[in-house]
């Protein structure tokens, strides 16, 4: 296994800021893991903890026969034009990651996408927890700073054990021209959980992403959440669907949504089809400044002893809640700047802190930059 | 501390305070009485500097400067502070939250203010939601004594809290109010609208107010009127001559 850090350290302040803000830590410091792609070219993998394998999806495919009835499961390799993409390359890039029963990492492991000279950016990953396994996995994606147009498409399948726990959060960095298409499906075994994060702050040209995840054993958990801030002439279309397959399954799908300017399609659907399942979709979003926040969270029961409901709200600050806070002595641009803040904090049950922290540290960051 | 003179406030096209006239000097306590609906929020709202109303003439004085046309947060830094009757919920922001950015260099006394009222649970709960009427008016002073005001408006501190917060609360408002220190060394000044009366056993406030239909019909002992509307409702007051 190639130990080449060098090549991650060696990106210049400016590229080495853009991935910071992505959640990824150059040096390696509190992570137990690292994958580094570059284009198509994988610069760097490492696995720090016993038990937990981080490879190139194509390494692993020829490492483990048994791998292959993992890739292109979950996502259907005819699901659109982005997916035939990437299924019709003869070589595929991007990582696989398996955590073997019972291990636990108490460290996230970071996997680094970066956009620097190619049109095209294509990935294919397939992320296994088997048993009892518990893994956290924070998805840096930027594109340099020199990089003005370009595209990455995405698929990333996750395998969620008995028992198991995987946590995902993605965090973009793209370009005002840079379109991002990511493909994710999840599958959840008896008592496994699966929580999905999903943060841009920052300005892209269009995401267009619809992870679904099958919560297929007794008592799994779903939980997805995206917290995103919409500038002028970015597009996002964002959703997320949940089905409840087994007794004692539960989901919820949570979006924070701020326009300046751009445009946001914040879908959610979760289905419950089997008994004594739960689902919440919770959808809120701010209009700052003339965009479109369109909001559509459907819910469809097909069994009786299914709980499921959805709010959504779109709107702007209320003025009581401003002056309320300039009472205690804000001024009124940093009233609206902590409400704000407040609105975008969403705490994520089940994350370990240090994700919160880098979630946290991202959106602190756009609040710096006045959204 | 606080002078007013001949103020006009309207909301709308209507009128709802003609000629107000009210002074408040360093270290006093007053009390605001009056029906629903007579303006008594209104007024504190004007002194506040809230939007939604319009003070068509006359002045507001505070510390000798004229702070009638001024913006709120610079006469909560001028040292204005109000304790809200029905304060917005402001969801996703956390009291711990906003107590950082409020408390300044008062930074470290805020878990011991938060310990006196009960209130070190509630930092990470999202200011006002889902809180109880005895948690939203300790919520309130707790903010009140982060930002230690000179002049506390105080808008029905004991609606809507049980016997066992009020005691509480009275007590952390005459801390506020400093009212353990002899009238003379006293610096901090009050304005409190009740409707019971039950604060003012813990305030011992100096005068009090009556106002109806948006003008004072009546000023005195604090006490001495309260009796007076606990037996004859505000009808004594509107018949009363005095003015």
């Amino acid at each position: 296994m190639p130990e080449d850090l060098g090549k991650m350290t060696d990106l210049s302040p400016e590229d080495k800021e853009r991935l910071t803000l992505t959640g990824l830590e150059v040096e390696m410091k509190n992570r137990s893991g690292s994958f580094f792609q570059v284009d198509q070219e994988i610069k760097q993998w490492t696995s720090l903890e016993k038990g937990i394998e981080v490879l190139p999806i194509a390494e692993a495919l020829r490492k483990y026969a048994w791998l292959s009835a993992y890739s292109w499961n979950l996502v259907q390799k005819d699901k659109d034009q982005y997916t035939r993409f990437v299924a019709d390359q003869p070589e595929p890039a991007g990582f696989a990651i398996i955590a073997r029963k019972g291990t636990k990492t108490i460290y996230p492991l970071q996997a680094c996408l970066f956009l620097a000279r190619t049109p095209v950016q294509h990935v294919h990953n397939v992320i296994i927890a088997e048993e009892g396994a518990e893994l956290h996995l924070i998805s840096g994606c930027a594109s340099a700073s020199y990089k003005k147009s370009g595209s990455h498409i995405g698929v990333s399948e996750f395998y969620v054990g008995r028992g198991a726990r995987i946590t995902s959060t993605m965090i973009h960095n793209w370009g005002e021209e840079i379109s991002v298409f990511p493909r994710s499906a999840a599958r959840v075994e008896e008592d496994g959980v699966f929580i999905s994060n999903y943060v841009c702050m920052q300005p892209v040209k269009k995401v267009q992403m619809a992870p679904f995840v099958d919560l297929a054993g007794r008592n799994a958990i779903g939980r997805f959440s995206s917290v995103v801030v919409c500038t002028p002439g970015s597009f996002m279309d964002l959703g997320s669907t949940a089905r409840l397959s087994a007794e004692g399954a539960s989901a919820e799908l949570v979006t924070r949504a701020i326009t300046t300017g751009g445009t946001i399609i914040s879908r959610g659907m979760i289905e419950g089809a089997s008994r004594e399942t739960k689902g919440h979709i919770e959808c809120r979003g701010l209009i700052l400044r003339d965009g479109v926040i369109h909001a559509i969270p459907e819910i469809k029961g097909n069994v009786v002893d299914t709980e499921l409901s959805h709010e959504a709200a779109v709107g702007k600050i209320a003025r009581d809640e401003i002056e309320y806070l300039m009472s205690r002595g804000l001024d009124e641009d940093v009233a609206t700047a902590t409400i704000i803040r407040g609105f975008l904090d969403v705490r994520i049950a089940g994350l370990p802190d240090a994700l919160q922290a880098q979630i946290d540290a991202a959106i602190d960051s756009a609040e710096k930059s006045g959204f | 501390m606080l002078e007013i003179e001949d103020l006009h406030v309207k909301i709308g096209e209507r009128e709802v305070l003609h000629d107000i006239n009210l002074h408040i000097r360093e270290g006093e306590t007053h009390v605001l009485l009056g029906p629903n609906g007579s303006g008594k929020t209104t007024l504190l709202r004007a002194i506040m500097g809230f939007s939604g109303l319009e003070v068509t003439s006359g002045t507001i004085r505070f510390k000798g400067k004229d702070i009638t046309r001024l913006p709120i947060h610079e006469r909560a830094k001028m040292g204005i502070g109000m304790l809200f009757q029905r304060p917005p919920t402001v969801s996703g922001l956390k009291l711990g939250k906003l107590l950082a950015v409020t408390s300044g260099e008062r930074a470290g006394m805020v878990s011991e203010y938060a310990r006196f009222l009960h209130m070190e649970n509630f930092m990470d709960r999202a200011i006002n939601l889902g809180f109880s009427g005895g948690e939203i008016k300790r919520s309130e002073v707790l903010q009140i004594m982060v930002q230690q005001p000179d002049f506390v408006m105080l808008d029905e501190p004991e609606s809507g809290v049980d016997l066992e917060n009020i005691t509480l609360i009275g007590n952390a408002i005459a801390r506020l109010l400093e009212k353990d220190v002899h009238i003379v060394n006293r610096k901090k000044s009050g304005l409190v609208i009740t409707h019971t009366g039950y604060i003012l056993d813990y305030l011992d406030a100096d005068f009090g107010h009556v106002m109806c239909d948006g003008v004072f019909r009546c000023h005195g002992n604090p006490r001495e009127i309260l009796k007076v509307i606990k037996t004859s409702g505000y009808k004594e007051c509107l018949a009363c001559q005095k003015i």
